[in-house]
């Protein structure tokens, strides 16, 4: 959490910015659930990045001898596949893809909507109803559709996962980001940067952007886990990173071909799944809820 | 609101534009060769390549082609598909109507266990219903649907035999052996909307709730039935309905998963099936329908939330 996310730097004292900062920390730790779900997020992140030098077993090393071994079986906690990989090894492989793409597909969204928002925002006139007449299209398509139809034109692939989720999802950071840069467009001291002679671009990035960061980075988090099904989705079409790549929606679509014979061929992946969105929810929920002094806990 | 309804849709043609010209441009500003996209590199040879470019009018600039384009899509022509031959619309008229049953029967799966549910957790605050039910929404919000079709696939049609796990009944065959077949495929689609609601209808009943006419209404004796029902869910409809219809898109980006798993034949089977066929006027035609059957969704939930919203007057 960067210290600029916080609260107004430019009218708020170093005192005061640090207090605010315990504060939001406090009402965060305070939610069970937000721990609990960064928790599990450490763990997997954790998983994910060490899984070259701690996964038991090759993700991509065939076995056919020791093919549907069971979860619990010697050295493969949670079994083999078809092939005799083993599945613990495919589903720590497969978090560094998920968490991966998450993370690129927010970032080009976030980055696309909050410079569009602000332009739209703080430009005003026809800027402003360009690119809302941009947004209002975007809107228009349901979301999976529009990226199975790009990404069946532009072919699958890991690359072209990431930039067309990232594409399509950037109207909901543009809306906003708007909404703020509308709110603190007449605020004082915006008023006053722009009276002292500042020119439109550096208004906007030094005094507006800093503060319409926090409903983004709120945003972000819960983006995270909507790029990671959606990701898994188009895997499991056949239309996002494609197999032998042990993605997790690959593995639930090259699954299913067996699931009566070793139906946790799917469930090992779908848990996986579960597990990192719900905790990136948990910790969208309370990260909301601490920023936003209004917010009362209803949990 | 005759005025509000009025430039609602005038508001839409813009919109409208810009959809049919995006799917437009995903065919023809296709990187490397649309055509060779679609022949594949078998049969693309230099022949084939430029008689079906004339076909097509892929020969033509393209301002010329989206005119060309969209004189047909107002005369209700999407062209020709590639595999069958046949018209792209007759094509989708056929298949869409599967589509908006599956949709349709999702919503009312998602609203009839939401709201009940919901109402529930609120009436029961901080006690065993309210935890369930919100474990319940926080599980079904992460659940992916394509995997929570497969293991119903699994328990209902493979292991217990009760339902049907692939195709579409007939009518004819009376209105059980229909449903039937509706039964899995509207659970898979529905739930994950079930789960978000089922926490809006609870956050928006306990803010209802709180409110002076609903302590009102307790103290002067009403049974806390009626109140709940009568003078609070009233009242937290009104978001319980927009999110519903704005939800709407993630129901039909969802059919085209559910549809596949449970070989439904809709317009989401349609376009995986174009997709893979590399068949592309059919997919043309299936995401515009897409977007503009989201897009009038869309202009119905703000007229109902107009509608219905006393604070509101539009003109």
């Amino acid at each position: 959490m960067a210290e600029s996310t916080l609260g107004p730097p430019h009218a708020a004292s170093d005192s005061a910015s640090r207090s605010r900062r315990s504060r939001v920390l406090d009402a965060y730790l305070r939610n069970r659930l937000a721990v609990v779900g960064s928790i599990v997020l450490v763990v997997l992140v954790g998983g994910a990045l060490l899984a070259p030098w701690i996964s038991p077993h090759d993700p991509l090393t065939m076995n056919l001898v020791n093919a549907y071994a069971p979860p619990g079986s010697e050295g493969h906690l949670l079994g083999t596949d078809n092939f005799g990989r083993d599945i613990l090894s495919r589903l720590m492989h497969g978090a560094r893809i998920s968490l991966f793409i998450g993370l690129v597909v927010v970032s080009i969204a976030a980055s696309i909507g909050t410079v569009l928002g602000l332009l739209a925002g703080y430009l005003g006139g026809w800027v402003d109803d360009l690119i809302m007449r941009a947004v209002e299209i975007f809107y228009a398509f349901p979301f999976l559709v529009l990226a199975i139809a790009v990404i069946a034109v532009f072919g699958p692939s890991i690359f072209n996962v990431m930039w067309v989720l990232g594409l399509v999802s950037w109207p909901l950071y543009a809306r906003l980001v708007r909404a703020q840069v509308l709110a603190l467009r007449s605020i004082e001291y915006v008023e006053a940067a722009r009276a002292s002679g500042m020119g439109a671009l550096r208004v906007m990035f030094r005094h507006v952007l800093p503060n319409t960061l926090t409903p983004v980075v709120v945003a972000a988090t819960f983006g995270i886990p909507e790029a990671i099904l959606a990701s898994a989705a188009l895997g499991f079409l056949g239309m996002g990173v494609q197999p032998p790549t042990p993605e997790w929606g690959v593995m639930i679509s090259e699954g299913k071909d067996f699931i009566r014979r070793a139906p946790y061929l799917i469930t090992w992946p779908g848990v996986a799944i579960m597990l990192v969105v719900l905790g990136f929810n948990f910790v969208g929920d309370g990260l909301r809820d601490a920023l936003d002094p209004r917010t009362q806990r209803k949990e | 609101m005759l005025l509000y309804v009025a430039r609602r849709l005038v508001s839409m043609v813009p919109v409208l534009l810009g959809i049919s010209f995006i799917t437009f441009a995903l065919v023809t500003f296709a990187p490397g060769d649309a055509i060779r996209i679609m022949l594949g590199s078998e049969t693309a040879n230099v022949e084939n390549v430029e008689r079906m470019r004339r076909e097509l009018g892929l020969d033509l600039p393209w301002y010329q082609q989206y005119v060309r384009y969209m004189t047909g899509v107002v005369q209700g022509n999407l062209g020709t598909s590639i595999v069958s031959r046949q018209p792209v619309a007759a094509q989708i008229a056929q298949r869409f109507p599967n589509t908006l049953v599956l949709t349709v029967s999702s919503m009312v799966v998602a609203l009839g266990i939401a709201v009940p549910l919901g109402v529930l957790a609120a009436a029961k605050h901080h006690r065993v219903a309210d935890y369930g039910a919100m474990t319940f929404a926080m599980i079904g919000v992460a659940m992916p649907n394509f995997w929570l079709g497969l293991v119903l696939l699994i328990v209902f049609g493979l292991e217990l035999r009760w339902l049907p796990i692939r195709g579409i009944g007939s009518l004819d065959d009376g209105l059980w052996a229909y449903a039937r077949h509706l039964i899995l495929p509207a659970a898979t689609l529905g739930t994950s909307l079930a789960a978000l609601l089922t926490r809006l209808t609870r956050n928006t009943m306990l803010d209802v709730l709180g409110q002076d006419y609903v302590r009102t209404a307790r103290a002067k004796g009403l049974r806390s039935g009626r109140v709940l029902y009568h003078h609070a869910l009233r009242n937290a409809l009104l978001p319980i309905v927009t999110t519903a219809g704005l939800q709407f898109g993630a129901l039909l980006g969802g059919a085209i998963i559910v549809e596949t798993i449970f070989s439904l034949p809709g317009l989401g089977l349609l376009s995986i099936n174009a997709i893979r066929a590399r068949d592309l006027p059919v997919m043309q035609g299936a995401v515009l329908v897409f977007a503009v059957c989201f897009m009038l969704v869309t202009l119905l939930t703000d007229l109902v939330y107009a509608a219905i919203n006393p604070r509101i007057r539009y003109g």
